[in-house]
């Protein structure tokens, strides 16, 4: 606290959340992603990662509190002005969320077709993209042919093709084995690299373990708890303790 | 405009799975067709009305019971009456056929009283009460009648016709209208998710709008041309009937060329229905989904 301002691409004040007329899942909370982060979102099942991140890529309102993104306050904000918003931030969803009828590569492809990109700029960048995440060969299979790694590989192709300002990831690497969550991983760190301020969710403690000076939250009950010392940058190694 | 309206950008190629054989396009074929036929047979009754009632205005009958003595007076004085452009007397014989044919042979008696028959014309404008005082003042028993009055009920429930089939047109319109409302309906509820997934990742209303406009201008577009081929074969073929209401009239062909013109019109008009229809029933929708 206190020291150098880093601007600061999400802030919440007293940010709260619920359902219908539901408990609040999220309550109180006070947030600032410093733009140009690494931050993981760690807590148990149920704690409101998923909720929280919904807040994140606009899906839902805050029902109270402030949430300001790329320094606009958009918990009240108008519908309309919220697709120009939901461009600059590329989601993987838990549920991957592929559209079945279109092929991974439009899939992938959605993004840029959606912006208005030049058919003639959309296919190098989408095969380059499919081919990083090992996919050049099932390029034009449809999501239900594709297996739940597959199909989360191509859910985090479509999340980051169009270079996005903030990158929004829930579980990413739930469905991949080891060796692709290091490639998926190196992925992130590529594109944050490039200026992406990047929110994993994430119960893969070897995967945060990993990321070298990433910052760390904690989700408990829908309140952030202030991350314990073996949370804190750098992580200690998982099974050094 | 409309033709762009119904094109896919390239971008925007298989956002909707392209999904042939759905019902709507032959739905609104049927309809077209209806639609079509109605209002051609509207568009036929209200011309058949105008020719016949064109052949009437200015034409008057002077009948005058057992008035074979006094008849040449009635003629010489209509002649005289300003306006008047004709005047004729119908034969004895023409009169006895026409009644031959009602009441068969005995009519050919000479025992048969008949009227004095005689037609008048009038100039467009021309006044009729002063022809009539001036003939029955020369003629008392004589009564003069016009035409017109006497086809009076058959003008009215031509026009009558006229507005029923107006009426179902308007009908019909309206439930196209509800059809591609409840086609729109169920395609967006079909392909709710994909619209979700693209509304997620920053597809505008606007985008996502255009995609069920454009298919369901498409559809109705292609239910147009398909129910407007159809009730064009028709109404040919029943032109083709002898003494069918589509039959050329005395005045000409029954549909003119401005006829068949605004008939040509229906089906763009649906497509048009079609788009604006589908484009409200899909921004209503997302307002509520997000
Ligand atoms: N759409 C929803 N409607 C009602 N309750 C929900 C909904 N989504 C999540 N919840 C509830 O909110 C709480 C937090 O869920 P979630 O954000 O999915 O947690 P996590 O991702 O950490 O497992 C849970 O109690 C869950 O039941
Ligand atoms: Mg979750």
């Amino acid at each position: 606290m206190g020291g150098v301002q880093v601007s600061a691409i999400v802030e919440f004040d007293s940010v709260g959340l619920r359902y219908g007329t539901g408990a609040e899942v999220l309550k109180d909370l006070d947030l600032r992603l410093p733009r140009g982060g690494f931050t993981y979102l760690i807590g148990p099942s149920g704690a409101g990662k998923t909720s929280l991140l919904k807040l994140l890529y606009l899906a839902q309102r805050p029902t109270r509190g402030r949430m300001r993104i790329f320094g606009e306050e958009l918990s009240a904000a108008p519908r309309d002005a919220m697709p120009a918003f939901r461009r600059r931030i590329g989601v993987v969803f838990q549920d991957f969320r592929l559209v079945q009828h279109l092929s991974a590569f439009d899939n992938v492809a959605l993004p840029l077709r959606l912006a208005g990109r030049d058919e003639a700029d959309v296919i190098g960048p989408v095969r380059e993209l499919l081919a990083w995440v090992g996919l050049a060969d099932r390029a034009a299979a449809k999501p239900a042919t594709l297996s739940g790694g597959e199909q989360q590989r191509v859910a985090i192709a479509r999340a980051v093709i169009a270079h996005p300002e903030l990158l929004v990831a829930d579980e990413p690497t739930g469905n991949v084995d080891a060796d692709m969550a290091a490639r998926l991983l190196h992925l992130f760190e590529s594109l944050n690299r490039l200026g992406t301020t990047i929110l994993v969710a994430t119960h893969d403690l070897s995967l945060i373990a990993a990321t070298k000076g990433a910052e760390l939250m904690r989700l408990e009950n829908g309140r952030l708890v202030d991350p314990t010392g073996a949370l804190r940058n750098p992580p200690r190694r998982v099974g050094e303790g | 405009m409309m033709l762009a309206a119904l094109v896919t950008p390239a971008g925007e190629r298989g956002f909707l799975p392209d999904r042939t054989g759905r019902p709507t396009p032959w739905v609104i074929a049927i309809m077209m067709f209806v639609t079509l036929v109605v209002a051609a047979a509207g568009l036929a009754m209200a011309n058949a009305a105008r020719v016949l009632g064109d052949s009437v205005t200015g034409r008057y009958s002077i009948q005058i019971p057992g008035g074979a003595r006094t008849a040449p007076v009635a003629v010489a004085t209509a002649r005289r009456v300003p306006g008047v452009l004709a005047v004729n007397q119908v034969p004895e014989a023409d009169i006895r056929a026409t009644l031959q044919s009602w009441l068969g042979p005995e009519a050919a008696s000479a025992g048969l009283p008949l009227p004095a028959l005689i037609d008048v014309d009038l100039q467009p404008g021309a006044d009729p009460i002063r022809m009539t005082t001036q003939v029955r003042r020369a003629v008392p028993q004589a009564r003069v009648l016009a035409y017109s009055e006497q086809l009076g009920p058959v003008t009215g429930s031509l026009r009558a016709l006229q507005w029923l089939a107006l009426g179902l047109v308007l009908l019909m319109t309206a439930a196209t209208a509800a059809t591609v409302v409840l086609a729109t309906r169920g395609a967006f509820d079909t392909h709710r998710s994909t619209i979700e997934i693209m509304h997620g990742i920053g597809a505008t209303d606007e985008q996502l709008a255009r995609l069920f406009q454009r298919r369901l201008a498409r559809d109705a577009l292609v239910g147009g041309v398909v129910g407007g081929a159809a009730a064009a074969l028709v109404l040919l073929l029943v032109r083709t009937v002898p003494g069918s209401l589509l039959n050329d009239l005395g005045g000409g062909p029954v549909l003119r060329p401005l006829d068949w013109f605004l008939l040509a019109l229906l089906p763009l008009l649906g497509t048009l229905v079609a788009m604006l229809v589908a484009r409200t029933t899909v921004l209503k929708a997302l307002r509520r989904v997000l």
